[in-house]
């Protein structure tokens, strides 16, 4: 999920006596826009001379150059590869980024995603011809009820947002059908910014729900605006403090009794898979983010993909097309007829995002339900682990009993400092760890949200931890200047993004 | 688990740590009844090579395109891809890491998506490109939403050369947000057949080139129309290697250009991740959906690239945000955007010629079987033929013969009485051998 910098927009701000930031360094090479290089004749591509003109198009075509350099090769292969070591990435350092889950990306899963009969696989081939792939969206849909205790899944979703639509669209459509239009979603204070935007998408007013003392839904406030015109309360569980709803066995009674829907946001299902299924929780819907707990790469901000697993109640009316077994085997149903009347749409051209299907479903065969456990167990223990160690020289926001797969951090203990959470950040990011995530959730001051997955060891974690403790130590003894110029290591030093979003320059130009 | 780094000992060190006697200790707070006591019942866990090959056993199950002749298109196209695309976006840098929101470490991502735009927007004719959508489609939805916002009229017109797909997907959005739409019935050269549908209402309309049935169309007189009656265009375009060949949106007048970036650099995949194309006017720009990247400078004056105009978003706006979207499609635009610099202006130039000749030598042998006349007036790489039978019998009794002969366009739209229409495409992937084995197969099969 994106959450980082809000309302914190960074401006430059040089500290006089600051070690001067090399230019050029060792293997880190300036590299120019491919527009800069000369290219406009150029392309690094041999194919033959056509054999026909487009006479026929006569009027249609193109007549001034497109405006795009080429490369060859060689030049391509130095440009991307340049520009990519000016990136942090998982696999070269503890990316401990609070609700973004990010976790190793095992390879073979890549490969598996390329055999050509996954990867040269037209959506619209005769079924006959794509047994295999239907077998793999069977799979999928197997382990994800069973994983979950729901009876259905509507795998199209291109993305968390995407399966939030799904399952809004989905709860939509189940009270028209019963002529019980209803007009308002709950949402509580700290959820993604994505639940209230989708819920507003999906034609619902949005009203929040207040938080307790103990970072959980306020059961005594949702049963105060709970009543015919709520149509659903989405819950992320584990929320966005990293904590268990304790209570959320009376929060999907309280939601049912007023004839509403439990949506859960399942962004944070990495936290309990294989220990807590969902549907034994009460819920009727709830998105998974593919890329989160079944680990497809996030590949610099996606692709994701946000399968919803869906109530008796709710399946009806998920998303075409469907997955359907017949006398030839499995078949996309695809249009508004026969089981799929009830359908509420379509959500993307074809059939949702098949290369993540692929990923996804290797992931869970290598783990298996044992291990998908181990999963769940050993992310919770490395967050309770970060939130143990730093606690004796930061303050946690919620001290007491354990948190789920992330550690929440307020910014109590950097009063008086001087120092802020984007300084500790930038700082975080000299110490060679990409930051955690801040300043979210809202309902916490100068919130710090370390989630270390399952995939660290513990010397990485021990690391992260001995370098956020000599932060604190720095910050406790005054020393401002090495946080405010912060970062001095990296390629660049702060970026001016007040600037950029006064006159935004969004394309190279002459 | 060759996943799981942690050990047995390093369990117990770490529990002890934490203060906690057990593992079981810190799910205190799930309660009771919603324990599960042990794994659930799935098969347990597998070495590489054992999931190698139950993956590949369902991988055999399935034709490649590649592995014969093939001939389908409707929004899904099978180009051939440089190798180095691919090894570059396995990069770790690229492949794992997040969305650049700290820039001082991900200067990577962002010079590629400042690039991608710049990309976008040469292809498209348009100023501004965002860092890309899902796909094509929900792009196009997407551009409706946005259209209602920049007019405040709550109507689309959608042409009857819209992909269905795409028409789907926009009005399982539109709708629920309460904009109308008007979709016209599917029609093979009726583009401007949007102009009549046009009132004071009307919000945008929504036109394909090459459209679902391969027709080429200059809309520029549909811009026109639009532009009088305070409307705005939407062009849509599913191919596009077409951009290399025929007229920008933007020349012909659209004000909103949304694309399927797939045949770039992407494989077909089934269906995704693909990568959709978004770019539009000046004026339009703070109601975009999606990330915008933008050119800024750091505290040394030096030029570097952030994520910008975020006050769009739902992570600031939340319920009033633009879109709900958190994600773009950022390894398949990294993909779509080495392609096109392997390419350049040059590439792609030739690259669409060789599409449009191979489409024409298709055309000449398919037209030469008895009973097979071709519908689309002027195309790129994809065209209609009405055969004189259903066209899904036909493409199924050619899968025995190892024939992948197109989507029938009932597949796409069952209800437009077009059961004897074939959309039939040829690519830079298609051999003169594959054209010619297609054709003497259809002319035995229509026998």
């Amino acid at each position: 999920m994106n959450m980082l910098n809000v309302g914190r927009v960074t401006r430059s701000e040089l500290a006089a006596d600051a070690p001067a930031a090399p230019r050029a360094h060792g293997l880190i090479q300036e590299e120019p826009l491919i527009f800069e290089l000369d290219g406009w004749d150029k392309t690094g591509v041999d194919l033959d001379e056509a054999d026909l003109d487009a006479g026929d198009l006569a009027g249609l075509t193109r007549e001034a150059p497109i405006g795009l350099p080429g490369l060859s090769e060689p030049e391509t292969l130095r440009h991307y590869v340049r520009l990519s070591q000016k990136n942090h990435a998982i696999d070269l350092a503890m990316y401990p980024l609070g609700s973004c889950t990010m976790k190793h990306n095992p390879r073979l899963n890549e490969k598996m995603a390329r055999l050509p009969g996954f990867a040269d696989l037209h959506p619209l081939q005769p079924m006959a011809t794509v047994q295999g792939a239907l077998a793999v969206m069977e799979q999928l849909t197997h382990w994800l009820r069973t994983l979950t205790g729901m009876p259905a899944v509507a795998l199209s979703p291109k993305a968390g947002a995407h399966g939030e639509f799904c399952g809004l669209m989905a709860i939509r459509a189940a009270h028209e059908a019963r002529g019980d239009a209803r007009r308002k979603v709950l949402v509580p204070t700290s959820a993604h910014g994505t639940n209230p935007a989708t819920a507003a998408l999906a034609g619902y007013a949005v009203q929040e729900i207040a938080q307790t003392d103990d970072g959980r839904v306020d059961l005594a406030d949702l049963e105060a605006k709970l009543g015919p015109d709520v149509a659903a309360v989405m819950v992320t569980n584990p929320n966005t403090c990293g904590l268990f709803e304790r209570d959320v066995l009376e929060i999907a009674r309280l939601t049912h009794a007023a004839g509403a829907y439990f949506y859960c946001d399942g962004a944070n299902f990495n936290a309990i898979v294989g220990r807590v299924r969902p549907g034994d929780l009460g819920v009727d819907a709830m998105h998974i983010n593919l890329h989160k707990t079944f680990s497809t790469p996030h590949g610099g901000g996606g692709p994701g993909a946000g399968p919803v697993v869906l109530s008796a109640a709710l399946a009806p009316f998920a998303p075409r097309p469907w997955l359907v077994a017949g006398e030839h085997g499995l078949a996309l149903a695809e249009h508004g007829e026969g089981e799929t009347l009830q359908a509420f749409g379509r959500l993307c051209a074809f059939q949702g995002q098949m290369g993540m299907y692929v990923r996804a479903l290797s992931y869970m065969l290598s783990h298996g339900s044992d291990g998908l456990r181990q999963v769940a167990e050993d992310a919770v223990l490395n967050a309770n682990y970060v939130k143990a160690r730093l606690s004796e020289a930061m303050t946690p926001a919620f001290p007491d009993g354990p948190c789920m797969h992330e550690a929440l951090f307020d910014d109590a203990w950097l009063n008086g400092a001087g120092v802020t959470t984007l300084d500790i950040a930038k700082a975080l990011i000299d110490q060679g760890f990409h930051p955690m995530t801040m300043y979210f959730p809202l309902v916490v001051h100068g919130a710090m949200l370390i989630e270390p997955t399952e995939t660290e060891p513990k010397r990485e974690i021990d690391r992260f931890c001995d370098a956020m403790l000599e932060l604190a130590a720095a910050a406790q003894a005054g020393d401002v200047a090495r946080f405010k110029g912060a970062p001095f290591q990296a390629p660049l030093r702060r970026l001016d993004e007040t600037a950029a979003a006064r006159k935004p320059r969004l394309r190279w130009t002459p | 688990m060759r996943y799981l780094p942690l050990t047995a000992a390093d369990r117990a060190e770490m529990l002890e740590t934490v203060g906690a006697s057990s593992i079981d200790d810190l799910f205190s707070d799930v309660p009771a009844a919603a324990r599960l006591a042990g794994p659930v019942e799935l098969p347990t866990r597998k070495g590489e090579l054992d999931v190698e090959r139950a993956m590949s056993r369902l991988a055999a199950r399935n034709r490649p395109a590649g592995a014969g002749p093939f001939f389908c298109g409707a929004g899904a196209y099978r180009h051939h891809v440089p190798a180095s695309v691919d090894h570059l976006i396995q990069r770790s840098e690229f492949l794992t890491s997040y969305t650049p929101y700290q820039p001082e470490i991900a200067q990577g991502t962002l010079q590629v998506l400042f690039e991608f735009q710049t990309q976008v927007s040469a292809l498209t004719g348009l100023p501004v490109a965002n860092a890309s959508m899902y796909d094509g489609s929900t792009a196009c939805a997407e551009a409706v939403m946005m259209a209602a916002r920049v007019t405040r009229r709550g109507k689309a017109v959608l042409s009857g050369g819209l992909h269905p797909h795409y028409a789907d997907a926009t009005w399982t959005l539109a709708h629920t947000a309460g904009v109308a739409t008007t979709r016209l019935p599917a029609a093979v050269d009726a583009e401007a057949a949007v102009i009549e549908a046009i009132d004071a209402d009307t919000a945008c309309v929504v036109v394909q080139t090459p459209n679902v049935f391969g027709t080429v169309t200059d809309v520029s007189k549909i811009a026109e129309a639009a532009h009088a009656a305070g409307a705005l265009l939407v062009v849509v375009t599913t191919e596009a290697v077409s951009f290399g060949l025929l007229k920008s949106p933007g020349e012909m007048g659209a004000d909103i250009a949304v694309a399927e970036g797939q045949s770039i650099g992407n494989a077909l995949s089934f269906g995704g991740p693909y990568v959709g194309l978004f770019a539009c006017r000046e004026p339009f720009l703070r109601q975009m959906p999606g990330r915008l990247c933008g050119e800024t400078v750091d505290a040394e004056g030096r030029r570097g690239f952030v994520l910008t105009l975020s006050t769009r978003e739902q992570h600031i706006r939340r319920e009033k945000a633009t879109s709900n979207i958190c994600t773009n499609s950022g390894l398949c635009a990294l993909a779509f955007s080495i392609h096109m610099t392997l390419l350049g202006q040059t590439g792609l130039k030739r690259l669409a010629e060789v599409n449009h000749a191979r489409a024409r030598r298709l055309d000449a042998a398919l037209t030469a079987v008895a009973g097979v006349q071709r519908l689309t007036p002027r195309f790129f790489n994809e065209f209609a033929v009405r055969l004189p039978r259903p066209a899904a019998a036909v493409v199924d009794a050619l899968v025995a013969r190892d024939i992948i002969a197109g989507v029938p366009f009932a597949r796409l739209d069952p209800v437009a009485g077009m059961d004897d229409v074939l959309l039939v495409c040829a690519t830079e992937t298609t051999t003169p051998d594959d054209i010619d084995a297609f054709a003497a197969a259809l002319a035995e099969e229509l026998r």
